[in-house]
């Protein structure tokens, strides 16, 4: 099919560079997100390589890891950072932990953001009925205690990991959801949605072409934001029993283990504190950077 | 006038920078002007111009913290503006100078009521009791020709209309009586008929109170209506500076020379098309007809949350439009033009028939509509709102193609790359995103877009009146050359008149949601019948000092709404034929 439009053409039209090409390698160049990179390569390195990098068992009770008294010992040469109430290491056991707490703020928040944006884009885009029941329904889950809720999530399911980072899943989307739902729909009303349906656009091209990218920089931050959320939901369920069994460690269960001797043993609480911390932190200095970097308009003010 | 006024302003020297990313960028370049007492001085200047930042100089508004006066003075009468404090300025500001913003519905405060929202600046710089300045209040209200001014000051500023909210803006900027009063843009928001009477109405304000007003505005129609001198910005400096009949009889600079030129006329515009006949002898099938068209959004209210009334948005509109034709739907804000425009393009729900190619589109499938739909394309009003940010032009144009399943990608390409030379852009700047371009440039994409299909039809939703005169010429002559070229045919919704006489072949007047009159170019603008056609077309502000009108015809009266009670439609009007396909509503 040839039209007038289209007549031979000149050998000379460069053809478009790859959209995102060098997104990495802008990543790399900001000092900040660099920073976060290496905080979350450190915590992942840290979490596989955790049986080589220290000489302790994470769950042994040392006979030498309490004072005569039985009280837990501060950090010294032989523990690093310390032990626990028990008398375990707990630079070991916080490098174990990271382990679970990974899993837990990755996948367990992952999932979340990913249920939270589809409801929420979704409600925000078609409306009407289906919209209607989306929000309210999630208006249900908002009202309905969070934790009353995962208990009885997990009562029926058999505890283990990958339960617990489920539940807490099925929990957390729902702020989510609300976000994206209001802007979701304030775009919806933009006029370049218009210009779009006007060329024959579908739905399932606006959404992800069109509307997806505008959404990016919330989902970013709530995304970051949810890291710590989950990271301590999931130590609340464990401390009710509900969550990972102890003896496994994870962070948050360190911090909850711990928190009533937080002033004969402040280390207990602080250094799992910092861990959460520097990971959630790290995970929003890259998310801060992508959102500028996929943002054209933000294109030559780096 | 016997001796020469004193001097109420006088600007030596003003130079104002804004720091931006790359640095510091001057945007008002040693500006020297002088302000009688009782003078209009107009500002006119394209976006850009720096004719803004200078009202905002004189008020020490410029935005912060990035904006600063760098160098120059600025004195009212006998004070230094730019050495004041925040405190000292604050004092100056409503009392001495006031200011009336473009955009009437968000310059006041929606959760105030007008008569709060009055007499706050009322006892913030007089001494006056609360019951003295609610008084002062309704006088002011009275002034601008507000009616029943006690009853409006308990209203919100959503119950008025954009041009009763301007006359409010006004009657609180006069209320202290300011030595200077700057209008900035006071009229480019409002329809045509009620930018008339805002106009005369500052006009017959000023000769009473003996205000100077500074007037900055695009519009040369509305230099011409209102300077005694007129100062022509471009890029921050003054290009030129003179009496108002002098500029526009002997403009000295290009720059002005240009600008008029540019500005469309009725009655013979540089880019005035001869008219064409209808050909009745060899008579193609129409691209479109629309039969009975209706467009109503229910409302809901009372307890139980019932449709209780109706925006009659577009009642019952009939027309045909031919291949290689221009039909122009014009009218004021909220007659049904846009929706009408919507229907066709499929996105708003609709009554009655609308025909694209021979097929009636209510009848097919999702399918066959999308296709037949390719016929029909669009251009949005706001080019900056129309393009999606965050995707390349280049993209943007290929997508109708890919959407539609034409060509394969490197065919895409080539296609689009014909397609930005088409329009005046080149094709390296296929890689670039829509806020590296202006918004010329950006119109000239959402062509290209429209054009990729090769429609039938292009809907242009007000697609120039974001425009700056200079480049909406140049716009139009493409839109004309594009229609030679490929023979598609246009829908031109516009308020402009000006602009509707340049491109139009024939036209359809629309008013609360009906067609008003419809007939060629020249019949509806030489000869034309339905009184509010000749009002709209009275209300254009003449380019040329020396026609400017002695009084402009008033409706002190509101535009009815197209909102109405369930069981309340309106009454279809009925055309006549007055001769010659002149169609002309009866009046009723």
């Amino acid at each position: 099919m040839t039209s007038p439009i289209a007549p031979d053409l000149p050998a000379t039209i460069r053809m478009p560079a790859k959209p995102r090409a060098g997104v990495w390698r802008r990543l790399v160049k900001r000092r900040l997100a660099l920073l976060g990179l290496v905080i979350v390569a450190i915590v992942v390195a840290g979490a596989v390589l955790a049986p080589w990098l220290t000489g302790y068992d994470p769950n042994e009770q040392m006979f030498d890891g309490l004072t005569i008294e039985g009280s837990p010992l501060p950090p010294d040469a032989k523990f690093w950072l310390g032990t626990d109430l028990l008398g375990r290491d707990l630079l070991t056991r916080i490098l174990y932990g990271a382990r679970t707490s990974l899993i837990i703020g990755i996948v367990a928040n992952g999932v979340a953001l990913l249920i939270g944006t589809l409801v929420g884009v979704t409600a925000g885009y078609f409306r009407g009925w289906v919209g209607s029941a989306l929000m309210r329904f999630t208006d249900l889950m908002m009202a309905f205690p969070a934790l009353l809720l995962a208990i009885c999530l997990a009562a029926v399911f058999e505890p283990s990991l990958w339960i617990v980072a489920m539940v807490i899943a099925l929990v957390n989307w729902v702020q989510t959801a609300r976000v994206i739902y209001t802007e979701t729909s304030s775009l919806a009303e933009r006029e370049f949605i218009d210009a779009e349906r006007t060329i024959g656009a579908g739905a399932p091209r606006i959404l992800f072409r069109h509307i997806l990218p505008h959404l990016l920089p919330t989902i970013i931050v709530w995304g970051t934001l949810g890291i710590s959320t989950t990271v301590l939901l999931e130590a609340t369920l464990s401390f009710l029993g509900i969550g990972v069994q102890p003896p496994t460690a994870s962070w948050g269960n360190i911090i909850f283990e711990n928190q009533t001797y937080f002033q004969a043993a402040p280390w207990l609480v602080f250094f799992p504190g910092a861990a959460i911390l520097a990971l959630a932190l790290a995970f929003n200095l890259i998310g801060d950077a992508l959102r500028d970097i996929l943002d054209p308009t933000q294109r030559g003010r780096e | 006038m016997t001796s020469t006024p004193e001097t109420i302003l006088d600007i030596a020297n003003l130079c104002v920078s804004v720091r931006g990313e790359d640095g510091s960028r001057e945007v008002v370049s040693s500006l020297s002007l002088t302000l009688k007492r009782g003078e209009t001085l107009c500002i006119a200047g394209e976006s850009g111009s720096g004719k803004s930042m200078t009202a905002l100089a004189i008020m020490q508004l410029l935005p912060q913290p990035a904006g600063r006066i760098s160098s120059g003075q600025i004195r009212l009468g006998d004070t230094e503006l730019t050495t004041l404090d925040e405190r000292q300025m604050r004092r100056i500001r409503g009392d001495r100078i006031a200011m009336i913003f473009q955009e009437p519905m968000t310059s006041l405060n929606p959760v105030l009521s007008i008569g709060r929202q009055l007499t706050e600046s009322i006892e913030a710089h007089t001494s006056l009791s609360q019951a003295e300045a609610r008084q002062r209040a309704i006088e002011a209200l009275k002034a601008v020709r507000i009616s029943e001014a006690e009853s409006r000051l308990k209203q919100f500023p959503h119950e008025l209309s954009g041009g009763m909210r301007q006359r409010v803006m006004i009657a609180m900027a006069l209320a202290l009586e300011p030595d200077v009063l700057i209008a900035d843009e006071p009229t480019t928001a409002l329809d045509v008929t009620v930018q008339g009477e805002v106009l005369e109405l500052l006009r017959d304000l000023q000769r009473q109170h003996g205000t100077s007003v500074i007037l900055i505005t695009h519009d040369m129609g509305v230099v011409a209506e209102m300077a005694d001198r007129v100062i022509i910005m471009r890029q921050g400096r003054m290009v030129e500076e003179g009496k108002t009949s002098d500029i526009f009889a002997r403009p000295r600079a290009d720059y002005t020379r240009e600008l008029l030129a540019a500005v469309p006329r009725i009655g013979g515009g540089v880019g005035r098309q001869k008219s064409r006949e209808p050909t009745e002898v060899s008579k193609p099938a129409n691209v479109a007809d629309v039969k009975d068209l209706h467009v109503r959004f229910d409302l809901r209210g009372g307890v139980l949350g019932r449709v209780n009334r109706r925006v009659h948005a577009v009642e019952g509109v009939s027309f045909s439009i031919a291949p290689n034709e221009t039909l122009a739907l014009v009218g004021e804000s909220g007659c049904g033009k846009s929706t009408t425009a919507k229907a066709l393009a499929g996105l708003v729900p609709y009554g009655g028939d609308i025909v694209v190619g021979g097929r009636n589109l209510s009848g097919l499938g999702r399918d066959e509509r999308k296709a037949v739909r390719r016929d029909v394309q669009m251009i949005f009003q706001d080019p900056f709102a129309s393009l999606d940010p965050r995707m390349r032009v280049g993209d943007l144009v290929a997508e109708p193609l890919v959407i539609h399943g034409i060509a394969s990608r490197e065919e895409r390409l080539s296609r689009v790359a014909t397609l930005f030379e088409r329009v005046g852009l080149s094709a390296d700047q296929m890689e670039l995103y829509p806020h590296e371009f202006s918004g010329g440039q950006r119109q000239r994409v959402c062509i290209a877009r429209a054009l990729a299909l090769r429609p039938k039809l292009i809907i242009a939703d007000e697609s120039v009146s974001a425009l700056d005169v200079s480049v909406q010429a140049r716009v139009l002559d493409l839109l004309k050359e594009l229609q030679r070229e490929f023979g598609v045919a246009y829908l031109f919704i516009s308020h402009d008149m000006a602009v509707v006489e340049n491109i139009s072949d024939r036209v359809a007047v629309m008013y609360l949601g009906q067609i008003v009159e419809m007939g060629t170019r020249d019949q509806v603008f030489s000869n034309p019948r339905h009184p509010y056609t000749k009002r709209l077309i009275e209300a254009v502000p003449v380019p040329d000092p020396a026609q400017r009108r002695s009084r402009f015809a008033r409706l002190d009266q509101e535009i009815p709404s197209a909102t109405r009670r369930i069981g309340d439609a309106p009454l279809k009007l009925s055309l006549q034929d007055v001769g010659n396909g002149h169609l002309v509503a009866a009046e009723g």
